[in-house]
């Protein structure tokens, strides 16, 4: 019986040791996954209501971390009912037939005090790029907090199409800018 | 009869042709389904004309609070002098209200203002959907109001021109009229 509970304990031990690998939990309330274009050069910030974030950091190890998030682009909030159904149609996001937008890292490093470099594949309607950008990670009341924006080419992912391609109307950058709160 | 002056006059049309143009272009530009270039094209455009007549407006009234306007014609009622004053006063308020109504919300459904597209104008308030939704009926409505007190006020200076035909209309004309400058 003695024996039993020898292994249980050690069982129990290597769990709790192999916990270090499982994925942050993120806080989805204090997280943000927003989007900036350009519209007849005024800035708009929207958000993308319905995402999810994984993020496996270690400090000691920050080489060995990993990120992934998952946006609904449907979820995409420009304020109004009407805009919003806009944007899913075929000419941006083409939601029906893609339904999620994705980043996956493929390399994390360490790029001093606070800072990460991530390297990945952002899959956006259907296409997928090589990216990389910084990411600043601080401590906040006992959470990770990771955050950093990534500018890309709207019109490289064919996010709009026909007339939208003219970028004197809407501008061809768009920021993506994101904040994620996780904790063990 | 005394007209008023120049730059009294100036301000008056220019107004005028910008309130008329900017209301026409709001009520295009929100006929408008959806998302279009053109819609896109004029409710910057209709922006840009509101805080024009913003500007216009701020200039009017300090001119206005430094002259006096000439006097109405003589045979002119009490009540009528009443009148008109109160639907001048509303008039310069409503020329505040309506473009910085839409100003708010403007910045409140999360799009500030680009002067031409150039001038970046101070975002003074965040996004916020209960205060746009609010901002929308107030823009909407005191729209309407000035829409309403504009078309008295045209109809109350082509009664003086055609029917009382004692020369207040004319006060404003940016012509003197063959009668006047004999």
């Amino acid at each position: 019986m003695k024996s039993f509970k020898a292994v249980l304990l050690a069982t129990l031990v290597g769990a709790s040791a192999l916990a270090a690998a499982v994925p942050l939990k993120t806080d989805n309330a204090k997280s943000s996954v927003s989007a900036v274009f350009k519209q007849m050069n005024v800035p708009v910030e929207a958000p993308f209501r319905t995402f999810a974030a994984s993020i496996d950091y270690d400090a000691a190890k920050p080489a060995a971390s990993k990120a992934s998030v998952e946006i609904t682009t449907a979820s995409f909030d420009i304020g109004d009912p009407m805009y919003n159904k806009e944007v899913a149609k075929k000419e941006w996001f083409n939601s029906a037939q893609f339904p999620k937008a994705s980043f996956v890292s493929t390399s994390i490093a360490p790029a001093g005090a606070g800072k990460l470099k991530v390297s990945g594949k952002l899959t956006l309607k259907g296409k997928t790029a090589d990216v990389s950008f910084p990411l600043a990670v601080k401590a906040e009341g006992g959470k990770q907090v990771f955050e950093g924006q990534l500018p890309i080419k709207r019109l490289a992912f064919n996010i709009g199409e026909g007339e939208w391609k003219d970028t004197s109307m809407v501008a061809d950058e768009v920021v993506i800018k994101f904040r994620v709160t996780a904790a063990p | 009869m005394r007209r008023y002056t120049m730059p009294a006059i100036v301000l008056h049309w220019l107004l005028a042709i910008a309130i008329i143009g900017t209301f026409t272009l709001g009520l295009v530009m929100t006929d408008i389904q959806g998302i279009s270039m053109a819609k896109i094209r004029y409710t910057n455009w209709h922006k840009w004309a509101g805080v024009t007549v913003l500007g216009l407006a701020a200039l009017r009234l300090l001119w206005r609070l430094f002259n006096h306007p000439p006097q109405y014609a003589d045979a002119m009622p009490a009540w009528q002098r009443g009148a008109a004053h109160g639907l001048h006063i509303l008039l310069y308020a409503l020329m505040f209200a309506v473009p910085l109504s839409g100003y708010f919300f403007s910045l409140a459904a999360g799009f500030p203002v680009v002067y031409f597209g150039e001038i970046p104008l101070p975002v003074l308030i965040g996004p916020d959907p209960e205060l746009r939704a609010v901002l929308r009926g107030v823009h909407y409505w005191l729209n309407m109001l000035l829409a309403g007190l504009v078309a008295l006020h045209v109809l109350a200076a082509f009664k003086h021109l055609l029917v009382d035909r004692d020369g207040v209309m004319q006060r404003m004309l940016p012509i003197p009229t063959p009668k006047e400058k004999q």
